[in-house]
Order: C-alpha cells, then structure tokens, then sequence
C-alpha cells in the first residue's frame, strides 16, 4: 500500500501540459496488460497483483487526464497542497465582486445574474488560459516558484467556480418555480 | 448380458465457463462455441428458464416452467421477480409486499429479508441458488461436461449489497463466480458493434424488474463505459402491477367480490393481463380475459390506452438516460449508435421514445431476452483467454463514501469511475487509550448519510492504546472489477496489517454462505445418491431383460448345466438387491452376471456371424 505515483504509472515525468490522446493511448495499451480479466485462471498473487495495477492504472488516468485535478496532484506531490479550505477565502480583488453577487443571488434578480454567469465565464476562460501557458512554462524549467502562482490561480479558479456553481443553482431553482 | 464397449473418449470433458443472464422474469445460460456464443436449451428444448421457484407440498424444489405453473396452484408457495429482493431489507419492500404472493418471514431492518415457502424459509441468494442450480444442471447436460465457473450479469445500476448477494447466490449454487458484468455491457459485447468501428453506444436495458442505461466509447476491441445510470427497481414488473390493479379494480366493481384475497386467483389474473401486454406489442387492441369459478371478465384494451397508462413509467427512464449523457459529457447528436436490451424494449411506446431522445434507430437485431446471455458467455471467453481481442472496462455505477462528523459523507470514489478504483483515508483515535475505530460506508450520490445507502460497517481494531490523535490507521477502500467493496487497513506507525471486521448492511455473513453452501452440497450429495441407485437399476433392467431374452436363443440350450445354473443363481440375486438403496451392491451383481453370460454372450456373437455369413452370397 505504499503511495503510488501516478505520472509513475504512465511512464512520464511529472508535468503539467500532457497530450491527452497520448495518455488515453497508453491507458489502453497498459489495460490491455494489466486488466484482472487477463489474469483470471494464474495463481491468486498474479490476481491480486492485476487487480493493484489495475486499480492503480485507472486511479492514475482519473487524475491526469483533467487539468485541474493533475496540477492538484502535482503540487501534493511536491508538498504544496491545496488545504481542504481551498477555494474558501476570498481573493482580495474579488472581494467587492462577491458581496455584489450575494446581493443579487438574495434578490434573485435573473438578469443581474446572467451578467453576473457571464463574466464569471470569461474570468474562468482566462485563467485556464493562464494556466496553460504557466503549465508550459513548468514542463520546460520545473521550478517552486511556478508551482506558487499555479496554486494561486487554481485557488482562483475554485472560488469562481464555486460562485458559478451557486449561479447555477439559484436558476435551477428559479426555472422550478 | 455381456457386451462389448467401445469408448469414445471424452472429447467434451474440457471445462467451460459459462455465461449467465440471472434475469427478473427469466433467466438463461450460454456458452462459447467455437468463438460464437450461444445460449443453452434445456431439457424442454427451452434456453429461457422462468426466474420462479416454488416448493411443492412434499418439499420438492420446482424451478422455472414447472414453478410457473405452480403459481396458480400453489401461489403462497412460490416466488417470483426474487432478483427484486436481493440485496434488501423487509423496510425497503414494504411497498410491494401485499402484490407478492409470498409472505415474508419477520427479521431485523438492517439484516437481510427472508421470504416464507410452505414450512420453510430462505434468503434470496439461496431463492436465486435454486434459478443458478437449474441452469448449472442445464449446461452439465448439454456440454456433457461438470460446470463450476461463471460469469454473471447484473444491473449496471446495483449497489454493492445487490452484486454481493449475486456472488453469494453463484457460491450457494455450486459456482465460482469469475465476473459479475454489467447487463448493458454484455450486451454491447454480444453485438460485437467494435468490428464495425469506433464510437458512441447507448444501452437502454429496460427489464422485468430493473432499468439501466450505459454510455460506451468503442475503440479497437475496447468498450470503455464512459457513464451509467438506472433504476433497480423499474421494470416491466410495474407495467404488469398497473394492468393487474386496474383489473382487479374491475372485477371488484362488475362480481362484487375482493379477488385479492386469493392469491392463486391473482396469479393467473397477473398471467393474462401479462399475455395482454405481450399482445399489445403486435396489435393495436387486444382484450384481457380471464375466467374464475365459472365467471368470465373481459376487457378491452387499445395500445392508445395502454400507451396513456404507462407513460410515466417511460418518462421515469428517461432521467437516467439525460443523467449518463450528461456524466459523459456528450449530447444525444453524438451517440453513433443505439442497442435496445429486455423485454420491455418490445414496447414501440418505449422504442420511439429512445428514437426521439437519443434520435437513432436502435438496433434490434439479437433477441433482447437473450442477448445479455450471449454477452455474458462472450466475457466468459475473454476471462478464459478464448477472446483476447476485446476487453471491458466498467465503472461503478454509485460514488462510495464514510460518514464523517454531523452525518456527512465524505466520498472517496465517485460514481463512473473505472474500476478497479481505490481511495486511501487516513484514520486516527478521538479518545486515549482508544483501541478500535468504527467506520460506516455508504454508496450514494447525496451529501447526508441518512440519504445513502448503508453498506457496510468497519471495525477496525487491535490499535496500540495511545494517546488521542497519535494513532494512524490507513484505511484502502478498493472497488474491484465486479463492483464489489474491498477493504484493508494498515497502522502507519508499525506497518501491520489490521483485521477488518465486514458486517454487511442487508447481506449475509461469510459464515451464513458458508451455512448454506454446506447445506446445498448436503442436498447435492443426496440427489447424487438417489441418481446413482436410480442409474444402476436401469442398467439392471437392461442386463435382466437381454439375460431373460437369451434364455429363448438355441445357444442357451447349449449350455453346461452348471454354467445355466449359476446364470439363474446370479440372475436371483441381482434381482433380490434391485430395490436396494446400495447401488455399488446393485452394480457388483450386475458386474457378477455379467461375467456368468460372458460364454452365452460368445456363442450367441458366433453363431449370429456365422448365420449371417451363411446368407452372404461370396
């Protein structure tokens, strides 16, 4: 039960920016391998030895094939973990922002809403694009300094994702009535 | 009499793992040949075995067209649709108890039910083991061959609890369950749609009892389920309660009597408004009829009515298919191709609803009862290394978790992950000297323990006393490639493994299986016992009828007087052990006068040559 390590796994040095079909390519190919039903009639060690692989393969591909969750991972990995609380405190230059949405999350005021759904949308779009280029950046010169301002905007990106999601809900909520 | 025999070897001996379709309403098994899977005709010449039991006034065990036919007889002594109770509490029930013609026996809500046959109570793993066996003895008889591994298929949709009384079920039955697969998966794998290309599938699986629906990506002989969703406990089933009451209703008002109160009368009412619904797939009006003590009901009913009745049945599938869509992150546009599964499918209400939902014509070439099957026995072949060009891989259909402070659920396997899947949680001690930790897990989607689904409590014990928060349990939750929950601990300080103590919430201890795998193996030893005796005798009758025979041919005359004595003496005493329940005493007589006619057997063998060779013109 020693921790497994994902990018381990696949084969590839911990990084940020992967080629996606390159990994779902590899997943394939080590499923092929490794899966339990390759192993059915051997002995009950190369059972439960397919059966950890296996687990270990698909645990690994949950994780690495979405942005986010990877960066996470690799900041863990590195001792930079995001806390639990992540996504909890307010960004300071944000701040103004959240109160004003509370406001219009109390009124319900549709349209208030959608403008605010809006720009939310766009800030998400920048910072996954922010992201990208910082993924980049890590893949060439890896480095802490890096992985500090990709803990930053993904603290970033969970807040405003958070007030998305409350956007979300106010209007399932609304369309009920 | 003395023969000669010729031996023709035992090319059929090798072992086959079978596939199994363990279904609400019917159940089948299938098999692999030669690369092609097909399923297996019973003695009646039947694949399809009726998932019914029933146990007959002498005790007698009926299974499938036989316990079908002793529903109108016998109603409280029979039990059907027992896929629907597995895995479940008496609470979880209570709804439908009253339509079942059984009585279910009394027992704790957290253990699981047990329902009342005639004198005798059983769970319905051990109801199931009985449906598992028939097919068992089915397969045995026509591979002519032992059969003692298996596949079978499950809801996508079952909870952990479901797939383990399944596993217990095969275990009862003799079975080494190899895989539980997923009913919509098998059944992408009997279409074997990867030969024609990549893409998108969608399995709507809509049976007698359960819905589910799966989205898979094919790409170069790998079924990736992407999601899946369901219902365990819609079906046909409900269809059929809907018709039954709305007649009942009927007969109440036209007879003035409460038909209800007898079950037998139920049953064979349930029969014909189940015939109506079949009908109604082909025809555009049909009438329900049935007749009881001399009185006839009849009842018209239109597709267009039937259609009106059971549109919210439909409707309620069609979450579950936007639900999987959108955990897949695709829109119906993107589907490439759509396969209807169960019986229900042949409804064209519920075919153009999946048309105009997933808007694709699904497929409907293979025979929708027996298409799970085929699947089941494709994977068979896959686990036997028989199929190496395909492989599955599921998810698991609920997101796991452990309660945590306040009710809560912390998840740490979400659902549609593939599996095998694992989370590590680290546990440690609240209180000093604290030497044990309970944990509670549960399957379920939502945030507050009381709306999941109980699975199983954890004690976790043998922890070193010390002080509070100082101890460091890992705890390895692991959904292997059936679905089903492993655990394993392990102290962090010391590196020792720690014994996990599994109660199951609605299931059976290992110990209960164990119970009834010994009392089944009991009743298998006694069935082999009779099957012997009754085996032996009928070889008696053949050697006593050919000695009797012979004693008519010129060659007996011919004789010794002391060879046809002893012939006599030993004919006597085969006779005189022939009702004897011994058949290793009955074959030693028969092995005895055997060997008395070896002489008669020669003479007779020559001369019939050298008649026949007399008539030969050379």
């Amino acid at each position: 039960m020693s921790p497994v390590d994902y990018f381990e796994v696949f084969g590839i040095r911990p990084s940020l920016a992967i080629d996606l079909s390159a990994l779902q390519k590899r997943f394939y190919e080590l499923s092929r391998q490794w899966h339990p039903d390759r192993f059915a009639a051997r002995s009950p060690e190369e059972r439960q030895q397919a059966l950890d692989n296996t687990a270990a393969l698909n645990d690994a591909f949950r994780v690495l094939r979405d942005p986010v969750s990877r960066a996470e991972y690799l900041l863990a990995h590195n001792g930079l973990a995001i806390a639990g609380q992540g996504g909890k405190d307010v960004p300071p230059d944000l701040l103004e922002e959240a109160l004003e949405l509370n406001m219009a999350l109390e009124e319900a005021d549709s349209s208030d809403l959608g403008r605010f759904q809006k720009q939310y949308g766009e800030m998400l779009e920048t910072i996954d694009r922010d992201l990208g280029a910082l993924f980049a950046d890590y893949d060439a010169t890896p480095g802490e300094a890096i992985l500090l301002n990709v803990r930053q905007l993904l603290n970033r990106r969970k807040y405003i994702s958070n007030l998305t999601a409350k956007i979300g809900k106010a209007f399932e909520a609304g369309l009920a009535h | 009499m003395g023969t000669f025999q010729i031996d023709f070897g035992h090319e059929g001996q090798q072992s086959h793992i079978v596939g199994i379709d363990l279904g609400t309403t019917n159940s089948l098994v299938a098999y692999l040949d030669a690369g092609v899977p097909k399923v297996i005709p019973g003695a009646d010449g039947d694949p399809i075995v009726p998932s019914v039991v029933s146990v007959s006034p002498l005790g007698q065990i009926l299974v499938g067209h036989a316990a079908q036919h002793a529903l109108g007889t016998h109603p409280e002594r029979s039990i059907y649709s027992v896929k629907r109770l597995m895995g479940k509490g008496i609470d979880d029930v209570a709804g439908e108890a009253k339509l079942f013609p059984f009585r279910f026996a009394p027992s704790e809500a957290s253990e699981a039910l047990r329902v009342e046959l005639g004198t005798q109570t059983f769970s319905p793993p051990e109801v199931s083991a009985f449906i598992l066996r028939q097919l068992k003895h089915n397969a045995e008889q026509f591979l002519d061959a032992p059969v003692t591994q298996a596949v079978i298929t499950v809801p996508a949709y079952f909870n952990d609890a479901q797939r383990q009384a399944t596993k217990d079920a095969g275990r009862i039955a003799g079975l080494e369950v190899l895989r539980l697969v997923n009913e919509p998966t098998a059944a992408s794998l009997a279409y074997g749609l990867d030969k024609r290309n990549d893409g998108i599938v969608a399995v709507y699986d809509f049976g007698g009892g359960t819905f589910d629906v799966s989205i898979l990506k094919l790409h170069d002989g790998i079924f990736e389920v992407l999601a899946t969703s369901g219902d365990t406990h819609l079906g046909g089933d409900d269809i059929d309660h809907l018709l039954l009451r709305i007649a009942l209703e009927d007969i109440q008002s036209e007879w003035n009597i409460d038909l209800a109160a007898q079950p037998g009368a139920v049953q064979l009412l349930r029969r014909a408004v189940i015939e109506a619904k079949h009908r109604l797939s082909a025809l555009p009006v049909t009438d329900i009829e049935f007749s009881h003590d001399g009185r006839s009901y009849r009842r018209e009913l239109t597709r267009e009515l039937f259609d009106k009745l059971i549109t919210p049945i439909v409707e309620r599938t069609l979450g579950p298919c936007r639900q999987a869509l959108a955990d897949a992150k695709l829109t119906p546009a993107e589907i490439d191709e759509v396969v209807l599964v169960g019986g229900s499918t042949r409804i064209p209400l519920v075919r153009s609803a999946v048309e105009v939902l997933f808007r694709a014509r699904p497929h409907t070439e293979l025979d929708p009862d027996k298409v799970v099957a085929l699947g089941a026995a494709v994977q068979a072949g896959i686990l036997s290394g028989a199929v190496d060009d395909k492989l599955l891989l599921d998810v698991t259909p609920l997101s796991l978790g452990i309660e945590t402070m306040g009710g809560l659920v912390s998840k740490l396997i979400h659902r549609n992950s593939t599996i095998p899947a694992s989370a590590t949680e680290s546990f440690t001690t609240g209180v000093d000297g604290q030497t044990n930790v309970l944990i509670h897990v549960v399957q379920g989607e939502r945030e507050m323990v009381k709306d999941c689904r109980s699975l199983a409590r954890f004690d976790l014990k043998g922890i070193p006393p010390l002080p509070a928060g100082m101890a460091r349990i890992e705890v390895r939750f692991l959904i292997d490639a059936n679905g089903i929950l492993n655990v394993t601990a392990r102290d962090q300080r010391t590196g020792l493994e720690h014994s996990v103590e599994v109660k199951p919430s609605y299931g059976l201890t290992d110990d209960q299986v164990e119970g009834m795998i010994l009392e089944s193996i009991e009743k298998a030893e006694q069935d082999f016992q009779e099957r012997q005796v009754r085996e032996a005798r009928l070889e008696a009758d053949t050697i006593l009828a050919a000695t009797e025979k012979a004693k008519d041919n010129p060659a007996y005359d011919a004789l010794e007087d002391a060879e046809r004595a002893l012939i006599n003496q030993r004919l006597n005493e085969l006779l005189v052990v022939y009702h004897s329940e011994d058949h290793l005493l009955i074959r030693r007589k028969i092995e005895e006068l055997n060997a008395a006619t070896m002489t008669l057997a020669e003479n007779m063998m020559n001369t019939a040559v050298s008649t026949a060779l007399k008539g030969t013109k050379i």
